[in-house]
């Protein structure tokens, strides 16, 4: 019976990220649309979007291997066993001990690794261009976001998320300077890693700039669902994450009567539905940088997160 | 012990019978295949022996009264096993890849040779055997190096390797000649105590640069990536996997064995040069475009991530940690299995390309994942591996690693606390790096349009060595999903040296690891791979069941101006330029510079980088001049005349009796 309850709570939290993340992704470009006063398309677009996308054929160039068309796969999979591996609404999920906060970090390394590859093997020029930058902003987001699990860990005593997620919510953790700065590292990564502005512009092409787009520039049809559906994903993943741990308010035990959920699944919901128009507030108020100013950007990240980790080396009360 | 010294003698026997047969035609496979049988047998003989009794021995042989000691405890035993692993399909690989060797005279004596080398080096207890071992291992190593000595470039590196090695071996013979105190007691079980404390820190320093040197600790790194690339491929494998592991072998045996209880500071030391290795290696490879060379790099990267584990596990150790020293240790002692496993899969990889292309360029292949599908995948397999990507695994060691990091604010001195997090940014720094290296080197090699014709042309490698590809694949999945198993069969190992182990991993269920309780951190490699399997599987099937499966082939879209040259696609450098950009103005002092024609001058702009290699512009250069400018000056000595050569006699012969003199 427990086991019965336990897979049902993980099969939901994963059934639930898949649903929710294009919902996101439509809320957050309704709501720029709104701060830029346009009328913008309905919230339920990115599902009609991936609707059509997997009805169509997919267009492949004539030298693609067997890599481009099964890295869209594994660019999904990894993506959504990382999300699923996150808190939503209950902590102490099934297979939450299977994976910790790092390894959850290795997994959306993984998806990057073999979608920079994608964007490599049909050898065009905006492919490696588009490979090229994601890999140089992930050299320096990674360890960033290594950092900022640092200071967690060090904070909560444990690198499992679930853990992270009860210290914050019952222990008297407090305000500390490191949290403060795990939590700006954390968003700068965030914005980084799902390549909004001002690192990157997702609703654009042909920008000189461009780097997640231009690196999936060849893929059509399903593979691009996928990859798209990825993205959202993350984007879902990371609102969680910070959810999860700067406020992890409502969130469910284990040992919970069943009518709890609920109210823990709209206190989820309410997250997305604040941080939502917030990122959409941020990317209307902010203009693209120029890549090379990213390192910049993703260096005051690295240096946030280091400076929280040295400052529990330093006190373990900072 | 028995099967150890039969299978030593039976390699010996083969490196001398090799000139003889050099010439037949099936000399390559008959002396490969039994180096393959006999590496097997003294694998398995090791991989069982870790966890029994210590076994000592002493033969009658080198010094006159003092023989020859040897001790195989469980730390020889896991050494071994590495090496013999190793050294059975780097054997299994040349099977078919020495057919393509032009000299075979050249490489068959010396393989085998290198192989008991290494074997003798882990077994032997005193320090007399050990430095004859540890020459005789770098001088076949050095005859495998300049084995195409008609490249001048092979020429060089093997010159800079034999000043390297001198040097390091000149070092271990201080330190050892240190350890020994002032009786002379020259095995290693008189050395326990025999050594004078205070000398400690200078010997510690004698075996970091001895030992160092052979690893590739930043700065004296700068040979390995000259010679490893140089040999034969197979013989590269084992250079940069194994051999640098023996050296980390005798920086483990002198230091957390015969040196005793450590000091704190020691940690300081070792963490900090071992964060430079891991940082600077890996942006050196970065800048690469020889994929051998690159790999080398990488095998500096690797080094320094072992030696963040020693460097942990001491500072634990001399705080009395028992628990974190044992999960420092354990965590390299894995990395050291891991590593070997596959950078060994890696050269191999790029050992077929360069037989299928004669390249070893990346900026002169490319698409040869079409020509060489199973190569590309094998190569695939280790790059995720070395790129620390879950499930294989890298990703496994350099995770303990992170939590052994995690476990340091608990000590009390301040150096350890503000290097460890330092090491532990690096750590996470150098695995995105490392990320990024492997992208650019698997995707400008295997992926993309083939820039040459040789790439155009290549073939698929023969079947030995794609099952020597096979095997080590299988082995970085194995462990990768696994590695609670190898965490358990390390433990002896870490008692012996740490005087204690990590939690038993073997019944936990599901293979979890849980390195100190489940509230603080566990993984499962199995799970989540059986997860990343399944979610892909259901993605698919799902997708082709429910939604379009139909496909076209088209032209490139390249966002409607595709190009028609292969040239046009990313190289190497230019995809390494943005990183390039951000760290290596200040780590290499790169310095782009663009020539552009004045406006209507039709000619071809030009864009010149240029980069330095700080270590050796620094420190070898100068060195270097420095001993030529000497040698030129005291070469004037040798034009004297016989009246010249006497009066100096005549002086040396006052200067010693004056300081008899003096010093009576």
């Amino acid at each position: 019976m427990e086991l019965m309850r336990d897979l049902a709570v993980q099969g939901v939290q994963m059934a639930l990220v898949l649903a929710l993340a294009p919902l996101l992704t439509g809320i957050v470009r309704k709501c720029r649309a709104h701060f830029q006063r346009r009328q913008g398309a309905s919230v339920v677009q990115p599902y009609r979007d991936l609707a059509r996308l997997l009805r169509k054929d997919v267009v492949l160039a004539e030298n693609a291997s067997w890599l481009f068309r099964a890295a869209p796969y594994l660019v999904f999979a990894s993506t959504w066993v990382a999300a699923a591996l996150v808190p939503t609404f209950a902590v102490g999920l099934m297979f939450s001990w299977s994976a910790d906060l790092i390894a959850i970090i290795a997994l959306l390394g993984s998806a990057r690794f073999f979608l920079a590859l994608a964007g490599l093997d049909v050898g065009t020029s905006f492919g490696g261009i588009g490979s090229s930058r994601e890999v140089m902003i992930a050299s320096l987001a990674e360890p960033a976001m290594i950092m900022t699990v640092f200071t967690l860990a060090l904070i909560a005593g444990s690198t499992q998320l679930s853990t992270i997620a009860e210290t914050m919510t019952f222990a008297h953790v407090g305000l500390r300077v490191s949290l403060g700065l795990a939590l700006v590292a954390l968003i700068l990564v965030a914005v980084a890693e799902n390549g909004r502005i001002p690192i990157d512009n997702p609703s654009t092409h042909l920008e000189l700039t461009m780097v997640h787009e231009a690196m999936v520039l060849e893929y059509s049809g399903r593979h691009l669902a996928m990859i798209e559906l990825a993205a959202q994903l993350k984007l879902l993943l990371y609102f969680s994450l910070t959810g999860c741990v700067f406020a992890p308010f409502g969130l469910v035990g284990p040992e919970s009567p069943p009518w709890v959920y609920g109210t823990a699944i709209a206190a989820y919901a309410s997250k997305l539905a604040i941080g939502a128009p917030l990122l959409a507030l941020f990317e209307t108020t902010t203009a693209k940088m120029r890549v090379f100013r990213v390192p910049g950007f993703l260096g005051a990240a690295l240096m946030l997160g280091f400076l929280g980790t040295l400052l529990l080396f330093v006190s373990r009360s900072l | 012990m028995a099967i150890s010294f039969s299978g030593i003698v039976a390699l010996l026997i083969l490196s001398l019978a090799a000139p003889a047969i050099a010439k037949w035609r099936i000399a390559s496979p008959t002396i490969y295949g039994a180096a393959l049988v006999i590496s097997a047998v003294l694998f398995v003989n090791a991989a069982l022996r870790v966890g029994s009794p210590a076994a000592d021995c002493v033969l009658p042989l080198g010094l006159p009264w003092l023989g020859a000691h040897f001790h195989f405890d469980s730390l020889a035993a896991f050494f071994l096993a590495v090496t013999n692993l190793g050294g059975a399909v780097a054997s299994l690989y040349a099977i078919g890849y020495g057919r393509h060797e032009s000299a075979p005279g050249r490489v068959l004596p010396f393989f085998p040779a290198f192989l008991a080398g290494m074997n003798l080096v882990v077994l032997t207890a005193d320090a007399f055997s050990f430095l004859l071992a540890w020459e005789f291992m770098s001088l076949s190593s050095w005859g495998l190096v300049v084995s195409h000595h008609r490249n001048s470039d092979n020429v060089r590196a093997g010159y800079i390797y034999l000043v390297m090695a001198s040097f390091g071996t000149l070092c271990l013979l201080l330190a050892f000649g240190l350890l020994a105190g002032s009786d002379g007691s020259y095995a290693f079980d008189a050395m326990h105590s025999a050594h004078d404390h205070t000398l400690a820190a200078l010997i510690l320093v004698l075996v970091l640069l001895g030992a160092g040197s052979k690893a590739g600790l930043v700065p004296l790194h700068v040979w390995l990536p000259l010679a490893h690339p140089a040999a034969p491929s197979h013989v590269s494998a084992l250079m940069s996997g194994i051999m640098t592991k023996i050296a980390v072998y005798a920086f483990i045996r002198v230091v957390f064995d015969l040196l005793g209880p450590p000091d704190w500071w020691w940690g300081v030391l070792l963490l900090g040069i071992a964060a430079a290795t891991t940082v600077l290696g890996v942006l050196q490879a970065l800048m690469e475009h020889d994929l051998k060379r690159l790999l080398a790099y990488h095998t500096v990267e690797n080094i320094g991530i072992i030696f963040i584990g020693l460097g942990l596990a001491l500072a634990f150790r001399a705080n009395g940690m028992v628990f974190a020293a044992a999960l420092a240790f354990t965590a390299a002692l894995l990395h050291v299995l891991n590593h070997s496993v596959f950078k060994s899969l890696l050269f191999f990889g790029s050992g077929a390309v360069l037989s299928a292309t004669g390249e070893r360029d990346m900026e002169r292949l490319g698409g040869l994942i079409h020509r060489m599908p199973q190569t590309a995948f094998l190569f695939l397999v280790g790059a995720a591996a070395i790129s620390a990507l879950p499930p294989l695994n890298g990703f496994v060691s350099e995770w303990l690693t992170f939590q052994a990091v995690l476990l340091s604010p608990a000590l009390p001195q301040w150096g350890l606390r503000l290097i460890a997090p330092t090491a532990g940014a690096a750590l996470a720094l150098a695995a995105a790096l490392a990320a990024a290296c492997f992208v650019k080197a698997f995707g400008v090699t295997f992926l993309g349009r083939p820039r040459t014709e040789r790439a155009n042309t290549a073939q698929e490698t023969d079947r030995f060595s794609r099952s020597a590809m096979i095997a080590l694949a299988a082995i970085c999945l194995l462990l990768g999903i696994l590695p609670g198993l190898a965490i358990d069969w390390i433990s002896p190992a870490t008692v012996e040296m740490v005087h204690g182990q990590m939690p038993v991993q073997r019944f936990l269920p599901w293979q979890t690891i849980i390195p100190i309780a489940q509230s603080r951190s566990s993984y499962n490699g199995l799970l989540v791979f059986l997860f990343i399997a399944a979610s892909a599987c259901l993605a698919a099937a799902a997708i082709h069941r429910f939604a379009s499966h139909r496909l076209r082939r088209a032209p490139a879209w390249d966002c409607g101006t595709p190009s028609t040259t292969p040239l046009t696609q990313y190289t190497a450098s230019s995809f390494a330029q943005p990183i390039r950009r951000v760290f290596g103005s200040v780590v290499f002092r790169a310095r782009e510079c663009v020539h552009m024609p004045a406006p209507g001058n039709t000619s071809a702009a030009r864009l010149e980088v240029e980069m330095h290699d700080i270590p050796w512009e620094a420190i070898y250069a100068p060195l270097a001049y420095g001993v030529s400018f000497l040698s030129e000056r005291l070469n004037a000595l040798q034009f004297l005349s016989i009246r010249q050569y006497l009066s100096f006699v005549f002086l040396a012969l006052v200067f010693l009796l004056l300081v008899i003199a003096i010093w009576s």
